[in-house]
């Protein structure tokens, strides 16, 4: 395959960054996104230009660390991470155009490299269970209900990649706040600081400058893990039952 | 940019979905009200009297218990109330999201958003333009385009919609609040957080269709009708 690459290039946080344009031949559509990356990367070595910087670690989609949006879609086409998209879902003589997420919240901090340590925070403010180690108890001295506990696993697939902030029109991470609110108060032991999960973590997320949902549903379609729109009124019903309780 | 502190004393009402909540409770007021206002509308086919009795029924509701247009100033009030609660807290919101992405994309696609959600900001304000025209031509102002008597409000009704082009202002405006309320309806069931599942979900989204046809296309068929001379003086 030969591809027309258009990439963001930006030196560091504070340099002004641009689009560029590269030209790459002998591409193999069983190449992952990454590895066609790569090979990107060790033209441009060759040639003493700077490599793109970019963000993998596990390359096999459960990690969250790679992100790129690949024609105005967060991973690409296809519902998967970066890494496990491939580029048999590209055609040849195809323009890719890969930017960064774009968010107040996710700066730059290289090329397509973004800070998402502001999802870290939000997590800080409650995205845990508080409870005292030691021996593991009984399995059965908590009993959770089937569906429960098969939802809260279904939410805790969240990788926390930011696909759902890059693909939102208002930039917002309700879709993320979402996950983790539901995969914790779906369980017994989320339920003593529930209350204060919720209006932790929300204050977090707008004090991070995300922006507010509108029920769109672009975050949904673009989560590699189908976290459903459901866990955004789930948040919302969790913020209000705090609200009524006084939080 | 990013920002490297922790909230301290976080509350509930000064979060963004506060807000989301605020939005939802004016708008599901809206709904009621243009439910009931297309209800009455739709008296324009039982004829002069019908309609006539129905507006004077109207300011005598309750009486003697309520003043004369008693409900009307309440129902005024409240819809006042809500309108501002909604557009400040849209105008809020609006200005979050427009700062939350300084940076825009090269090429942004849209794999799921309804024309209807995309439109709901500037068909807010196209909507608010239009209750402003709508006021001033049959409430305040009572602005007779065809010059004919504005006293009898059957009569001001079909004077208005004999004239094409501001049927057709009606009509583009009843287009907007059908797109609005499409996603609008849902859009506040979500927020109030009832629809924690795959099916309430989708149950949500065919009320708020169900509710944009009713609503917008009930409030369509007197201006048609009176251009038509189905209902005529």
């Amino acid at each position: 395959m030969k591809l027309t690459l258009k990439i963001w290039r930006q030196a560091n946080q504070d340099a002004k960054g641009a689009m560029h344009t590269y030209e790459l031949d002998e591409v193999s559509e069983d190449m992952s996104f990454l590895e066609m990356l790569d090979v990107l990367n060790e033209k441009l070595n060759a040639d003493g230009e700077e490599p793109i910087a970019f963000d993998s670690d596990c390359r096999e989609g459960i990690c969250g660390m790679c992100s790129l949006m690949i024609n105005g879609e967060a991973h690409g086409p296809e519902v998967t991470t970066t890494c496990q998209l491939h580029m048999r879902s590209f055609n040849d003589g195809e323009t890719i155009t890969i930017e960064p997420w774009r968010a107040q919240a996710f700066p730059v901090i290289k090329d397509l490299v973004v800070d998402r340590s502001a999802f870290d925070r939000i997590i800080q403010m409650g995205g845990f269970i508080s409870v005292n180690t030691g021996a593991a108890p009984d399995a059965a001295t908590m009993p959770v209900p089937k569906d429960k506990a098969d939802r809260s696993f279904d939410m805790a697939t969240c990788i926390g990649c930011g696909a759902c902030v890059a693909a939102c029109p208002n930039g917002s991470a309700s879709l993320f706040l979402g996950a983790k609110i539901t995969h914790l108060g779906e369980l017994p032991q989320g339920q003593a600081e529930r209350n204060e999960r919720v209006v932790n973590m929300a204050a977090q997320h707008d004090h991070e400058h995300f922006g507010g949902c509108t029920n769109i549903g672009e975050c949904s379609a673009a989560c590699p893990k189908e976290i459903p729109l459901d866990v955004i009124s789930q948040l919302n019903k969790d913020l209000r039952t705090a609200m009524k309780q006084g939080r | 940019m990013a920002t490297d502190t922790l909230v301290k004393n976080a509350r509930a009402a000064r979060t963004t979905i506060a807000l989301k909540l605020a939005m939802a409770t004016s708008g599901l007021i809206f709904i009621g009200f243009v439910l009931m206002h297309m209800y009455g509308n739709l008296k324009a086919f039982g004829g002069r009297d019908a309609f006539n009795k129905y507006a004077e029924h109207l300011r005598t509701f309750g009486e003697p218990m309520l003043p004369h247009e008693g409900l009307l100033w309440v129902i005024r009030v409240v819809l006042l109330v809500a309108l501002v609660v909604h557009v400040a807290s849209a105008a809020q919101l609006a200005a979050r999201a427009s700062k939350s992405r300084p940076v825009k994309y090269e090429v942004k696609k849209n794999k799921h958003s309804s024309i209807s959600s995309r439109t709901m900001r500037w068909g807010g304000v196209a909507l608010l333009l239009f209750i402003v025209w709508h006021l001033i031509n049959f409430t305040i102002g009572k602005v007779n385009v065809s010059g004919g008597a504005t006293t009898d409000p059957f009569n001001l009704l079909v004077d208005s919609f004999d004239v094409w082009w501001l049927t057709l202002i009606y009509l583009l405006a009843m287009l907007a609040l059908g797109l609005h309320l499409h996603h609008g309806t849902w859009s506040a069931l979500q927020t109030l957080g009832l629809t924690n599942s795959a099916r309430s979900r989708k149950a949500a989204k065919t009320t708020g269709l169900i509710v944009a046809v009713v609503i917008a296309g009930g409030f369509m068929l007197v201006p048609l009708f009176t251009l038509f001379g189905v209902i005529s003086k």
